[in-house]
């Protein structure tokens, strides 16, 4: 049942690495606006999956991100990119399973290696880039039904 | 049925947001991987987990989970309790271990089938 989007909304937010006190702060901001415009309850559900797990990661890994929003009456891109350590081979970072988190973060429960896969799974377009030393890029689209 | 019928039956101490526990329970996720609550939990489960840190409650609002039932007589850290209270999450600690703590749910949800 598409929903009160006429016109495309924009905005974006700050991620702050290290900053777990806030974590989900960013993802909680936009699933908030999507249930407001109306969104569809599985598309919310897939783009808070993805936009956590890409919150996620620039805190545990990165200095500072941002995560860029644009909701059209086709769906939703999403855009976090980040200032960090960038991955060296993408194509195993993307493998379930595969982690480097430190020992601290998998105390808190994170470094399962499924975040990556998750965005993948719940996105109908998935696209990251990164460079070693500069920061890493993600691209995500989900669709309206 | 509701959080409120394991009150008992767990030895539940009731943490946070006691209106939570009249909300309806669809089912039980237990798992102390965040991500993979993110991916395999659904919206309405009562989560069991032995993991007590701030993040737990950003799991849960963002998954629409009905509350969180911490294992093994663990104890909630002030910050967590917290936000939980403000972001209206029901957490509930128990001196069972996850197995038994679930293994009890199981049966109460399968009786009732
Ligand atoms: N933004 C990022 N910057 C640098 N490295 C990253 C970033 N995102 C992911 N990685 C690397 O890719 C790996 C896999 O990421 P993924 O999110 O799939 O799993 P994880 O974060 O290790 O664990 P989980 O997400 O299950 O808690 C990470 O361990 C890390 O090495
Ligand atoms: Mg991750």
């Amino acid at each position: 049942m598409p929903i009160n989007i006429d016109k495309e909304i924009e905005g974006s937010f700050q991620i702050i690495g290290g900053n777990f006190v806030n974590a989900g702060e960013a993802s909680t901001q936009l699933k908030l606006l999507l249930s407001k415009l109306g969104v569809d309850e599985d598309i919310i559900r897939r783009t808070a999956i993805a936009t956590f797990e890409a919150e996620m990661n620039v805190i545990i890994y990165a200095a500072a991100g941002r995560m860029h929003y644009h909701i059209t009456p086709r769906g939703i891109s999403i855009k976090v990119d980040d200032m960090g350590p960038g991955i060296e081979d993408i194509e195993l970072a993307m493998q379930e399973g595969y982690s480097t988190a430190p020992d601290w973060v998998r105390e808190m429960g994170w470094g399962a290696g499924m975040g990556l896969p998750n965005m993948k799974k719940n996105s109908d377009i998935f696209k990251i880039d990164s460079v070693v030393g500069e920061g890493t890029t993600i691209e995500m689209v989900i669709n309206f039904p | 049925m509701k959080l409120s019928d394991f009150v008992g039956e767990l030895s539940l101490e009731v943490k946070t947001c006691k209106e939570g526990l009249e909300r309806e329970i669809t089912g039980v996720y237990v798992s102390d991987l965040l991500s993979d609550v993110m991916a395999n939990s659904r919206a309405g489960d009562i989560w069991i987990t032995l993991q007590t840190h701030l993040n737990i409650v950003a799991v849960a609002g963002m998954k629409n989970l009905a509350g969180i039932i911490i294992v093994g007589g663990r104890k909630l850290p002030e910050d967590t309790r917290q936000k939980a209270e403000a972001e209206k999450i029901p957490i509930m600690t128990t001196p069972l271990p996850a197995f038994e703590a679930a293994g009890r749910m199981y049966q109460k949800l399968k009786q009732q089938e």
